[in-house]
């Protein structure tokens, strides 16, 4: 930042605002580390929040001195806009309200304020207040843009879980040779039954499995889409040369269903994961005696 | 149970999101007014169909939950609102395996069989209004002739 190196008098009010912030960006940045905001944020040593303090002025002064104090988007705020949404995020998970975090914002104004008052005593009254408007008019800017980007932080939060979400809740368990289950939890919509259709198929091929389980125990609600989407996966299963089981499904999705009037007649459905697989393993020629009846009542 | 706290809500249908909200909040509302675990179950499904209708042939749209007592007995009354291109033919959208989408065709017939009272109100380019009501307690059946 070289054109802040000469200290011209005279200049505009924002770029007065730039200079100073600059020159006593020191100062500054060691009153706003006592301040709750970057106290709560840079618990490890006073050392850091000044440091971050530091570059949050430099930051602002970059600003004034393009005079573009009232622009959010302005080039100076992207340096230090990961600064800025740690601080915001760090705040806000500690179970602060975005309104506080917005008040501890402005908190770091009357200080400022002060610094700048202080640093122009000869000044005339007339100038010193609007630097003092340009400053306000910063500090609220940079409000701003916490707060943007302290949200702008939760929703990417939001889409990644979302993400998670899908990946996590599909595994494709093998039971046993040539039976695999897939234990459905949650809601199926279209993006995560297209999903499930996929890993299944794949756990078909790679398992070389006669018999695919889907469990519908954790689904909360089973109404004619989710019926659909599971009997297109049945359909595709099929076509793989897999028979598909549904189980897992509670009475009152039972009567459900039936009042609905889904017709699930082609599909061989079971109460429990364990009939399913008592079911499969039959069909397999597989059997599980107990100990006591093995050798007597084999079939 | 006397309070309908938790209960009175217009939430907005505008994503598959909202209609996991929906049904959420539509559970909720059932198991606080005293429904049963198949009544409950039933009236969610049928929030799940409507709200879909809303969203994908009316283009988006509200759900209204309301607290109804007739007598004794707690209801909860759901109207799925749009302003979509509406119904042109009322009979044929309720007959079972109709459709104008790509789905089941079950949607509209089967959520009037999982409530206890069904309205519906829709006119070409007036939007639809789909009114469902549940009862707590099954109200009585007339005797059936065997």
């Amino acid at each position: 930042m070289p054109e802040y190196g000469a200290a011209g008098q005279g200049g505009s009010p924002a770029r007065e605002v730039g200079e100073f912030l600059l020159r006593r960006r020191e100062r500054i940045a060691q009153r706003w580390a006592d301040e709750t905001l970057f106290r709560t944020v840079f618990t490890v040593s006073r050392e850091e929040a000044v440091e971050a303090g530091r570059a949050v002025v430099e930051a602002l002064a970059q600003v004034a001195g393009a005079d573009r104090s009232a622009d959010p988007e302005a080039p100076g705020f992207l340096v230090v806009r990961d600064q800025l949404a740690r601080i915001g995020s760090a705040r806000t998970r500690t179970g602060v309200t975005p309104s506080q975090v917005s008040n501890d914002v402005d908190a770091l104004r009357p200080p400022t304020v002060d610094l700048l008052v202080a640093d122009l005593p000869d000044a005339a009254p007339e100038a010193v207040r609007e630097a003092t408007n340009v400053l306000t008019v910063l500090m609220g800017t940079l409000r701003l843009v916490v707060m943007e980007t302290a949200l702008s932080e939760g929703q990417a939060l939001i889409d990644r879980q979302r993400l998670q979400l899908m990946e996590v809740a599909t595994p494709v368990i093998k039971l046993w040779d040539g039976i695999v289950a897939v234990p459905l939890i949650g809601t199926l919509d279209s993006a995560r039954s297209q999903i499930v259709m996929e890993t299944l198929l794949e756990a078909v091929v790679d398992q070389q499995a006669r018999f695919a389980i889907l469990d519908i125990t954790g689904v909360p609600t089973v109404d004619s889409l989710v019926a659909q989407h599971l009997m297109k996966t049945v359909a595709a299963a099929r076509l793989m040369g897999a028979e598909c089981v549904v189980s897992g499904i509670r009475p009152a999705i039972a009567q459900t269903i039936v009042h609905l009037g889904l017709d699930l007649g082609t599909v061989v459905t079971r109460a429990s994961l364990a009939d399913a697989l008592g079911y499969a393993l039959r069909k397999l020629g597989t059997d599980i005696v107990t100990e006591a009846s093995h050798g007597a009542g084999e079939r | 149970m006397e309070t309908a706290a938790g209960v009175e809500a217009c939430l907005p249908i505008r994503s598959d999101m909202d209609l996991v909200w929906v049904r959420q909040h539509v559970r909720q509302a059932a198991a606080q007014l005293g429904f049963g675990l198949v009544d409950q179950t039933k009236l969610v499904t049928a929030a799940s169909e409507l709200a879909r209708n809303t969203l994908v042939h009316g283009g988006g749209g509200r759900m209204e939950a309301a607290h109804v007592v007739r007598g004794r007995v707690n209801g909860l009354r759901l109207a799925f609102a749009d302003d979509g291109p509406g119904i042109p033919d009322l009979d044929r959208a309720l007959t079972d395996g109709y459709t104008s989408g790509d789905g089941l065709g079950m949607g509209l017939g089967g959520a009037r069989r999982l409530v206890h009272e069904f309205a519906i109100d829709s006119a070409p380019g007036a939007g639809t209004t789909v009114t469902v009501t549940s009862w707590a307690v099954r109200p009585p059946h007339p005797r059936e002739v065997v």
